[in-house]
């Protein structure tokens, strides 16, 4: 299976070079020497036998260490991707962090987009627990940015403060943050900035490298809330996604702020559309269309983003398989917050609330973090229209609560559309 | 991180320019040896293990150093390490290691016989002697790029050779991953137990990996003779007790050593070591004897004295606090211990320490009477 993958994207990048002749780009090059030393699948160096290398997971508690089992290991801890990614490497994170006993994180990471594939013997089983139930195997993965087709999303400004939805693009052809070399990881931030500085009007931006940055432009990023930091959360160090920091790292921003691109974080990219204010129809808009813009600048010089039908957009961690699409408000629900049946509210709309810090803070006051719960299995359209009804009926609750009405838990969502 | 060797010839698909390390703000050893011409010619080789020269310098790159502590920025991941990239490690060698050259021959010398006093350390001033090295085992690849099956041998090998120890040396194994609580904090109230390393510089080399398995902590009942599995090195090797006998603490370790080798050696795998860098550890720091032999001593006068960094270095001696490297002082007590680690022999380094200490207890002494020391400061060694 991976040798055909394989083929498949030679052919791809083929075509690429077709397209250029005439372009003189320094890409070129590149493309033409590719193929030559990579020793596709060449054996990794082993002195002991499968059993003598497998891990002790007695003590963990993370999805990579429910699905790996002696046998699994055995049979794919001599493979290598093209690139001479290993499972050794893949699995080193959930090693190192046995986890928690009440968050179960994902415990491995792919190194390069034929990870998901020469590894699929323990990729599928973490994908399908962890996405509740979606089968690689068996089922499609659905991509829709046509935010036409969105309905309502204009919430109340008393309750939602601001609106945001992020997601995350790889670059075809470059190995992922855990696996990529200096130079890889350096065309990654070549591609996409050259890609961003084709944006306009309301898209038009600037580029802030981390490594040339001035004290003043890193104090507004700072203000603006937009500048983000070298990793420190094991989960990410352990993977080896903070090496050489911090060359080739960077922020991107359009000039109203409301459109911002990381490079070269924790994934190749990851874009995110926000402003204050209850206009999520809007925010989502601006996502689709920037997305599709830098998509089709890529193009124009021969590159794309990973995905493919089973897994939707490829990214390093296997939670943000399929849409990799965030989309949340902070609202205030004073009253609703404090009812016994909010949890089952929210697990019925099939959403999840957070801290107004992110993943794992504190709610502040009574305002909350509410996004999609899923990632895989419906489409990016299908998720955000989710989100909308269900922060509209969380308004509505509301509302009934502050009249003294009472509210009704509402019959579950179905999960794949 | 460790990458196999399809990751490395994949890399060579780029340019040297493009897979060159930024080091303009970097201030380590490593940074200022490694040049792109140097990189261009190590980028294609690896030792037999699979080690390769971005693998070798990764820790120097994540960690770009201080303004004013010169940290050495690179490691090795086996003993071929320091041949096949010689090209880099020797000049870092001869930067860390005061000039120290690529033909120059390591003297070692474990014949405890040959230090001349050390038994007469004043107990008033000297509290506690303490002699500190590590170990290789030959075979194995070192702990940045070590697989979890050669750690496990590497423990398994180390815990049998102790276990089979007697005498003074009889003692006991605890693995890290299956201690048990009281074991734990006993080990903590004796100041044995160590911890997963938090050091940006060690975990940058990959030294944490799959913590902890295969750690752990041997040590004789008498508690005077501790010996570490797999931390930094394979083994780091400990010989201490109260007090200033310093020549005790260093037969034992001498004695010590020596057992474990012979057993070592009977299973064909001996330490690591060469005629010219003596024994090899991970860090260039440590090779030649990786000796640290040290005491904590109360000099509250010496060390307020205007000429006592001056007379350190002189003693070829450095302090530290009593909490380790770079802590302060605390009442007074320092520990004191010898700064050089190749070149010299065992038998050298704890020599320049005992004299050494024994000369600034006499000038302690001495400013105690309010007398002056000038006529005793000791002439460059």
């Amino acid at each position: 299976m991976a040798s055909s993958f394989a083929r498949v994207l030679s052919s791809k990048r083929k075509v690429g070079i077709l397209s250029l002749v005439g372009a003189g780009s320094l890409t070129v090059g590149f493309f033409l020497n590719r193929e030559q030393h990579v020793n596709a699948g060449a054996h990794v160096r082993r002195i002991y036998p499968p059993s003598a290398e497998y891990p002790d997971l007695r003590k963990h508690n993370n999805c990579m260490a429910s699905h790996l089992t002696p046998a699994v290991y055995a049979k794919l801890s001599d493979k290598t991707t093209p690139n001479g990614y290993t499972l050794d490497l893949a699995i080193q994170t959930g090693v190192d962090n046995p986890g928690h006993p009440f968050i179960k994180t994902v415990g491995m990471v792919a190194g390069d987009e034929e990870s998901y594939e020469v590894f699929a013997g323990i990729f599928n089983p973490v994908i399908k627990e962890r996405h509740n139930g979606y089968d690689p195997c068996t089922m499609n993965h659905p991509t829709d940015l046509d935010a036409s087709k969105i309905r309502g999303g204009q919430f109340d400004d008393k309750y939602v403060l601001s609106s945001r939805v992020r997601t995350g693009r790889s670059i075809r052809g470059l190995s992922l943050p855990p696996a990529c070399t200096r130079a890889e990881r350096r065309e990654v931030e070549r591609v996409v900035i050259d890609a961003l500085a084709g944006l306009k009007g309301d898209l038009a931006g600037k580029y802030f490298s981390l490594t040339v940055m001035t004290e003043q432009e890193q104090q507004q990023l700072i203000d603006d809330h937009f500048l983000f930091d070298k990793p420190v959360s094991p989960l990410l160090t352990c993977a080896g996604m903070a090496r050489d920091w911090p060359d080739a790292r960077g922020i991107w921003h359009n000039n109203e702020k409301t459109f911002l691109v990381w490079v070269n974080e924790e994934d190749h990219t990851r874009v995110i559309s926000m402003e204050k204010g209850g206009n999520m129809k809007r925010v989502f808009e601006r996502f689709c269309k920037g997305l599709q813009e830098v998509e089709r600048l890529i193009q124009e010089k021969g590159w794309e983003f990973m995905w493919n039908e089973h897994l939707g957009y490829i990214l390093t961690c296997p939670s943000n398989l399929g849409t990799g699409l965030r989309a949340g408000v902070h609202v205030t629900l004073p009253r609703l917050s404090k009812d016994p049946r909010f949890p089952k509210i929210l697990d019925n709309l099939r959403l999840q609330k957070r801290g107004t810090g992110g993943v794992d803070t504190a709610a502040v006051g009574n305002t909350f973090d509410i996004s999609n719960l899923d990632r895989l299995g419906q489409s990016e359209v299908q998720l955000v229209q989710t989100v909308i009804d269900g922060v509209n009926y969380l308004i509505e609750c509301e509302k009934k609560l502050e009249r003294g009405q009472d509210i009704k838990i509402p019959a579950p969502i179905s999960q794949f559309k | 991180m460790p990458f196999g060797n399809t990751h490395n010839n994949f890399k060579l698909n780029y340019s040297v320019e493009d897979e060159f390390p930024d080091l303009t703000k970097h201030n380590n050893h490593m940074a200022k040896v490694l040049t792109q011409e140097m990189y261009a010619k190590l980028r294609d080789k690896q030792t037999p293990t699979g080690f390769t020269v971005d693998d070798v310098i990764q820790t120097g790159v994540d960690n770009p150093g201080h303004p004013f502590i010169m940290t050495v920025g690179c490691v090795a991941g086996d003993e071929e390490s320091y041949e096949v990239f010689k090209d880099l490690l020797d000049p870092v060698i001869s930067d860390r290691h005061g000039g120290y050259k690529a033909t120059d021959k390591h003297k070692t010398d474990l014949n405890f016989e040959n230090l001349k006093g050390g038994d007469d350390l004043d107990p008033n001033y000297v509290l506690s002697s303490r002699v500190r090295t590590g170990r290789s085992i030959k075979g194995y690849a070192l702990p940045p790029h070590n697989s979890r099956g050669e750690r496990r041998a590497v423990e398994k090998l180390s815990v049998e050779a102790l276990n089979s120890l007697d005498g003074e040396f009889k003692g006991k194994y605890y693995p890290l991953k299956s201690m048990t609580d009281a074991e734990q904090e006993q080990l903590i109230a004796d100041h044995f137990l160590f911890d997963k390393p938090v050091s940006p510089l060690l975990l940058g080399a990959g030294m944490a990996r799959d913590w902890p398995d295969a750690r752990g902590i041997w040590h004789n009942e008498n508690k005077t003779f501790l010996v570490w599995v797999n931390e930094e090195d394979h083994l780091r090797v400990i010989s201490m007790q109260k007090g200033g006998n310093m020549k005790e603490v260093f037969k034992r370790f001498c004695v010590g050593l020596q057992r474990i080798e012979e057993i070592f050696k009977k299973h064909n795998h001996g330490f690591m070591w060469n005629q010219h860098l003596g024994f090899i550890l991970t860090c260039p720091s440590n090779l030649g004897t990786g000796l640290r032999g040290g005491v904590h001593v109360k000099l509250p006068k010496l060390s307020t004295h205007a000429k006592f960094e001056e007379i350190l270095n002189r003693l070829r001696l450095q302090k530290r606090g009593t909490g380790g490297v770079d802590t302060a002082s605390v009442g007074g007590v320092f520990d004191i211990s010898n700064a050089d680690r190749i070149g010299s022999s065992e038998v050298d380094q704890v020599q320049c320490v005992v004299d050494g200490v024994k000369l600034m207890v006499e000038m302690e002494k001495k400013l105690e009477k309010g007398e002056s020391i000038d006529s005793m400061i000791p002439a460059q060694k």
